[in-house]
């Protein structure tokens, strides 16, 4: 497979050929991305207007900002506006509205949030700064789990005793295995996220084909890969076969990538967590075990991140489910827009109703 | 919902501790350059391509593989550059 | 002490002949005719950063403004807002900066103002410019000019500006090869009005980069503006460095560039004009204006796809996800 063979047309071409024959004469053909970020590479190109008519691309809850509850981030507020604090974070977090205003309306009242690019820089600035407490954000799934139990145990290692993580991590697999429990979902296979294979190896969506008949296609984020997975699970579908490919090979071994997980094992257990206006699932999210609790920001502050609540008619948890499309939900562009988000879905960058709203979707 | 792009490791900063944890990297992304913790790689070494998020490499790439990302990225319809950190040889190599 | 200031360190810098009397207005001598007048304020963190500084912007975003319009600035006024404790070195670099790059536009700074705020209440420094340009009678740009079939040009690589800037920015500082594109651009739009060519609106892409000005576009003229992501100038450096921040390069700054709708048989004619430019180099006729229904701002991507660019809303960040 040629993963990387760019944006070169006649490829494109003749997946979009392969695609549109392999998908001729079948029923619509429902396929999920579980990943934000392919949800934004497809809006990007455009790929949606080039596809055949019965297949339908429907975005899942792949976006860690969306799937954040709101109690999770009047807890980041609450920290914000606490003297002797600083809140580092990762810019996707700082536009999304709690209850009581986003992390931005807190800075603007003089709360100290800063925006990091890695958790490296937050455990420095805690290390700069013994005189505050330093609260990293930490969300994100399988992904950015990793770097965040490197930075507890380098500050493990280093005595670092101001700093500690609000944890907020999700994971991929179990999200997908709610998603298929439900009928009213009604999906024909995942195209499976591929950054988070990278770290826990396409083995891991095994169960998922095996168990609930799914196929499921690891892809990278070119629009050539995602056409490929598409022309892969529409070739599943067709053949009635329910099998993991990976079209992302360059990055994604089957294993995944051990070192990471073994940090993950090291540092967190599998945890009950709350899917923002998903409701809360067992082992879906990450906590510290035991011997790290001195790192646990909630604990250590005396707060509780699970609390969700939504706004009125905001229909979030349908879209990231793929009930519904954003167009369905009566605020979305109305009320609800990029300059004034009411949902997570439209505050992050990455969210459905964002990407429908900022992409738009000439055909289809 | 994960951001990982790749980039050339131009520079490894290893650690004078004992802990390999500590390895860091400097990584040429084609033009900017940010220091990244080796830890989750510590086979990487100078001019692999590896994957990098939030401030780690995830993973490196397939040799193979990686010479094709390459030869997309000259592909690219991207006006070309005068070659930057011409001092560097990696970057000489790079841009051929 | 802020009198002294302004004697010994901020009036020799920008000595001229409507600022050296130090009176309380400047007098102008201009011809009849149309003047334009502008003013925009500039807060910017870090004051210095690869390529440009708050002086060089100060002067570049005001004297571009009138540029863009037609105008030939005549004129800026200076207001300066220091914080207490902002070195007098990093102070004087800073004007040196800001007179350096006035003198590159040929505008004189006419009148300015001074003003010393308590620590932690000023940001370091805050300028405002304003200008006044005036506008030759045989200019005719506007909105209302562009009709369907115009080409639209942009004189050089776009994202450079922006991500130059979150280099440096605290907290998320990489090592970078790209620099600000900062630079005043009347030379450059008089060049371009110069050429003989039915030029019929520009704008400069500051703020909401080409994707603001795409999306303003379509909105105010009521036909669709159709892009070729492909043919939109970028540098590697910024294509790869937008991705690896999560930003895309359509929105972000730009300080040293115009966006120019032209009529389609003209297009040609005020490209070969750019290009001669030191700004304008990498000129590129990146797209045309529509009467596809409805009107929107639309790119064709590199695989061959349409999607519709918005103006992008509030802070661009660094997003990890």
């Amino acid at each position: 497979m040629k993963t990387f063979s760019g944006l070169n047309s006649e490829r494109i071409d003749a997946l979009l050929a392969s695609i549109r024959s392999v998908c001729e004469g079948l029923a619509e053909i429902r396929l999920m991305e579980v990943c934000g970020t392919h949800t934004v590479s497809i809006f990007r190109s455009g790929i949606r207007s080039l596809l055949p008519k019965n297949v339908r691309l429907i975005s899942g809850p792949g976006c860690p900002v969306c799937v954040t509850p709101s109690g999770y981030l009047d807890a980041a507020c609450n920290l914000a506006g606490r003297s002797g604090v600083t809140v580092c974070t990762y810019g996707d977090m700082v536009r999304v509205p709690g209850t009581d205003g986003s992390l931005a309306d807190h800075r603007a009242q003089g709360g100290d949030v800063r925006v990091v690019y890695s958790v490296r820089d937050a455990l420095r600035y805690a290390m700069d700064t013994p005189d505050k407490e330093v609260v990293f954000l930490a969300i994100g799934f399988e992904t950015t789990a990793p770097a965040t139990a490197s930075a507890i145990l380098e500050a493990r290692r280093s005595d670092v005793k101001n700093f500690s993580v609000l944890e907020g991590h999700k994971l991929v697999v179990p999200a997908m295995r709610t998603l298929l429990s439900d009928p009213s979902t009604a999906l024909d296979g995942f195209i499976c996220p591929g950054h988070v294979s990278v770290v826990i190896g396409s083995a891991a969506y095994k169960p998922i084909s095996r168990e609930y008949g799914k196929p499921c296609v690891v892809a990278g984020f070119e629009p050539i890969q995602i056409l490929a997975c598409v022309e892969r699970l529409a070739m599943q579908v067709r053949e009635g076969r329910a099998d993991v490919e990976n079209v992302y090979q360059v990055a994604v071994k089957e294993e995944g990538n051990v070192v990471a997980m073994q940090r993950i094992e090291e540092v967190f257990q599998p945890a009950a967590a709350t899917w923002r206006a998903m409701g809360s699932f067992p082992d879906s999210g990450l906590k510290l075990r035991q011997s790290y609790q001195e790192f646990d920001a909630a604990r250590r502050f005396g707060l509780k991140t699970d609390g969700d609540y939504e706004p009125p008619a905001c229909r979030c948890g349908d879209v990231i489910q793929g009930k519904v499309e954003p167009l369905e939900c009566a605020l979305f562009g109305k009320t609800c827009t990029t300059t004034h988000p009411i949902g997570p879905c439209m505050v992050s960058s990455e969210g459905t109703c964002a990407a429908w709203f900022k992409y738009g979707s000439v055909a289809r | 919902m994960c951001l990982a792009v790749p980039g050339r490791i131009a520079l490894i900063h290893r650690s004078d501790s004992e802990s390999d944890a500590r390895t860091t990297a400097t990584v040429d992304f084609q033009g900017s350059r940010v220091q990244i913790s080796l830890e989750l790689t510590p086979d990487a070494r100078v001019e692999d391509w590896v994957l990098v998020h939030a401030g780690f490499a995830l993973q490196v790439l397939d040799e193979g593989e990686a010479r094709e990302l390459w030869e997309y990225l000259q592909e690219a319809d991207v006006v070309r550059e005068i070659p930057v950190f011409a001092e560097n040889p990696v970057r000489e190599e790079s841009e051929r | 002490m802020t009198r002294r200031l302004i004697e010994d360190r901020i009036a020799p810098k920008l000595r001229n002949d409507l600022l050296n009397p130090l009176d309380d207005s400047a007098t102008l001598e201009l011809p009849a005719g149309r003047v334009c007048f502008t003013t925009d304020s500039y807060v910017v963190q870090p004051l210095v950063f690869p390529g440009g500084d708050i002086g060089k912007l100060a002067v570049c975003g005001t004297v571009n403004d009138l540029a863009v319009m037609g105008a030939r600035p005549v004129a800026l006024s200076l207001a300066l807002i220091i914080e207490e404790g902002l070195s007098l070195e990093v102070l004087e670099r800073l004007l040196e900066s800001l007179a350096e790059t006035a003198r590159e536009a040929g505008v004189p700074i006419a009148t300015g103002d001074t003003k010393v705020v308590e620590r932690g209440r000023g940001d370091g420094l805050i300028v405002n410019t304003a200008g006044i340009g005036v506008l030759g009678d045989s200019v005719q740009l506007g909105l209302s000019r562009i009709s369907p079939g115009d080409a639209i040009i942009v004189t050089g690589r776009i994202a450079e500006h922006g991500l130059a800037v979150m280099s440096v920015r605290e907290g998320l500082e990489f090592e970078t090869s790209l620099m600000s594109d900062a630079a005043p651009l009347n030379g450059l739009a008089q060049a371009i009005l110069g050429a003989g060519a039915d030029v019929k609106f520009m704008r400069d892409p500051t703020r909401g980069g080409l994707a603001g000005v795409m999306a303003d576009l379509a909105e105010a003229t009521g036909f669709s503006i159709e892009a070729r992501e492909s043919d939109i100038p970028l540098s590697r450096v910024c294509l790869h460095t937008a991705e690896m921040l999560g930003l895309y390069p359509l929105t972000v700054a730009n300080e040293g560039k115009i966006v120019v709708v032209v009529s389609e048989s003209d297009a040609e004619k005020a490209l070969a004009a750019m290009k001669v430019h030191r700004y304008g180099q990498h000129a590129a006729i990146i797209g045309r204006v529509t009467d596809r229904a409805p009107a929107l701002a639309e790119l064709v991507t590199r695989a061959g796809g349409r999607r519709i660019v918005q103006r992008p809303y509030g802070e661009e960040l660094p997003r990890i996800c």
